[in-house]
């Protein structure tokens, strides 16, 4: 073990040394953000290696414009909106799902089988699923629709918040003054869409792309690849989590999420409006479309609370240069979706990396 | 949000699966991953079966999250 870690400082330290400047690799996965912190190996990697934590958390890209729309469905009497647990704190214009209206009727579930469930024993009522996350979740929103569909169950809907990797990862090289030099690759969302997924990163902007899972050791070594790759001067595709993760996937949830959702553009905090970055629901399934069967439209709104969440998303400031961390935005009081979800940066820098500055 | 979780299928019913994680058993669908059997190691995420994996990955990743379990309950009696 030691051995490997000292081979992966070598290669980190060499490509420092070669490039002679500052290196930067974006972490595009919330649970790699967590991982890193709590492993500690931030403050083992050289000076000139920083790792950017880009926007890999579903709750934190999502617009707030979409959290501002959850609110209006949940105003809806005869609706019960089925969220997942991280959603119901993130702050809209009016408060979150959590302080809203205590009498709202709102579900939290753990998968999207669950508000299907709740739709089948409230036929009085229409179940709203609040459906975010990436590719690796979609899939089991496409089966519930499915599902609904061939059952003919007409008391359900979903309001899609499905987010796209690659085309962030696109976006993000496409701004002129991003500082990214290659991407360590989301492991579950790999699962889902294979690491060859991930080629016309490396094919049309030249970057080194690397699939690691979770434990440490697998994510210092994907550092170490790519900075053998970048003093190399070459971008290469790579995976170092080849026990789950397939070049082409899970094919079956591949061809139901083709099925049932169609990219569509779409709004990311930080970054946005994203051609063809965001998962509609096809024509054949727009009954059950939350947002066509309440007459809503979704407009984006201009942040103006200070919150600087869309530039930590891009990795062009670290949390503590937001005026508002730690002072009026908390886990406890988060004003910005970095701070509420538990993998978001700003939360993760407020748990270990205050504390890691008090032990220094 | 992407975490996935090992466990093994103990009980299967069509696509209507009760797995098994360090203990812990709850239900999940194998829709997405038709070739999953009785006795299946699995990757869990959201209540879907994703991916097969082996029983190294498994223990590897279950060790994994009994101490990030053990450390968020330590934090929380130093930070309580």
């Amino acid at each position: 073990m030691l051995e490997r870690i000292y081979k992966a400082q070598e290669l980190m330290d060499s490509a420092c040394q070669t490039l002679g400047r500052r290196i930067n690799i974006m972490e595009v996965c919330g649970t790699h953000t967590v991982s890193i912190f709590r492993s500690g190996i931030r403050a083992t990697l050289p000076k000139e290696l920083k790792l950017l934590s880009g926007p890999g958390c579903p709750v934190c890209v999502t617009d707030q414009s979409y959290i501002d729309t959850v609110l209006e469905l949940a105003e809806h009497d005869d609706c019960i909106i089925a969220t997942y647990g991280d959603m119901i704190r993130v702050p809209g214009r009016s408060g979150s799902l959590e302080t809203k209206q205590p009498g709202l009727n709102i579900k939290v579930v753990l998968s999207s089988e669950d508000a299907l469930q709740l739709a089948k024993d409230n036929p009085e009522k229409i179940v709203v699923l609040i459906a975010v996350g990436f590719e690796t979740t979609a899939p089991s929103t496409a089966v519930v629709v499915k599902e609904a569909a061939e059952q003919g169950i007409k008391n359900f809907c979903v309001f899609s918040g499905h987010k796209l990797v690659v085309p962030a990862m696109r976006a993000l090289l496409m701004e002129i003054n991003n500082n990214i030099d290659a991407f360590l690759c989301p492991g579950h969302v790999s699962v889902i869409i294979g690491s060859g997924a991930f080629k016309e990163i490396v094919d049309d902007f030249g970057k080194p792309c690397v699939v690691a899972g979770f434990e440490p050791m697998q994510i210092i070594e994907g550092l170490a690849e790519i900075c053998r790759q970048l003093s190399r001067g070459e971008a290469e595709l790579k995976s170092m989590y080849s026990a789950v993760v397939t070049e082409k996937g899970n094919e079956t949830a591949k061809k139901i999420l083709a099925e049932v959702f169609e990219p569509s553009d779409g709004y990311w905090r930080g970054l946005g409006k994203i051609d063809k970055s965001t998962l509609q629901l096809q024509d054949k399934y727009e009954q059950f479309d939350a947002l066509k069967r309440f007459g809503i439209t979704e407009t984006p709104v201009e942040d103006t609370s200070g919150c600087r969440c869309g530039e930590v998303l891009c990795g062009l400031i670290e949390p503590p240069e937001c005026n508002l961390f730690g002072k009026s935005c908390t886990p406890d009081t988060p004003v910005g979706p970095c701070m509420v979800s538990s993998e978001g940066t700003c939360a993760a820098w407020f748990k270990y990396g205050r504390k890691r500055q008090r032990e220094q | 949000m992407c975490l996935a979780v090992p466990a093994r299928i103990v009980e299967l019913e069509g696509d209507n699966a009760v797995v098994d994680a360090m203990g812990n058993r709850f239900r999940a669908k194998t829709t997405l991953l038709p070739d999953a059997k009785l006795g299946s190691l699995v990757l869990v995420h959201a209540g879907f079966a994703i991916s097969l994996v082996d029983e190294e990955e498994a223990k590897k990743t279950w060790q994994l999250i009994a101490e990030i379990n053990e450390f968020m309950e330590t934090d929380k009696k130093i930070s309580g």
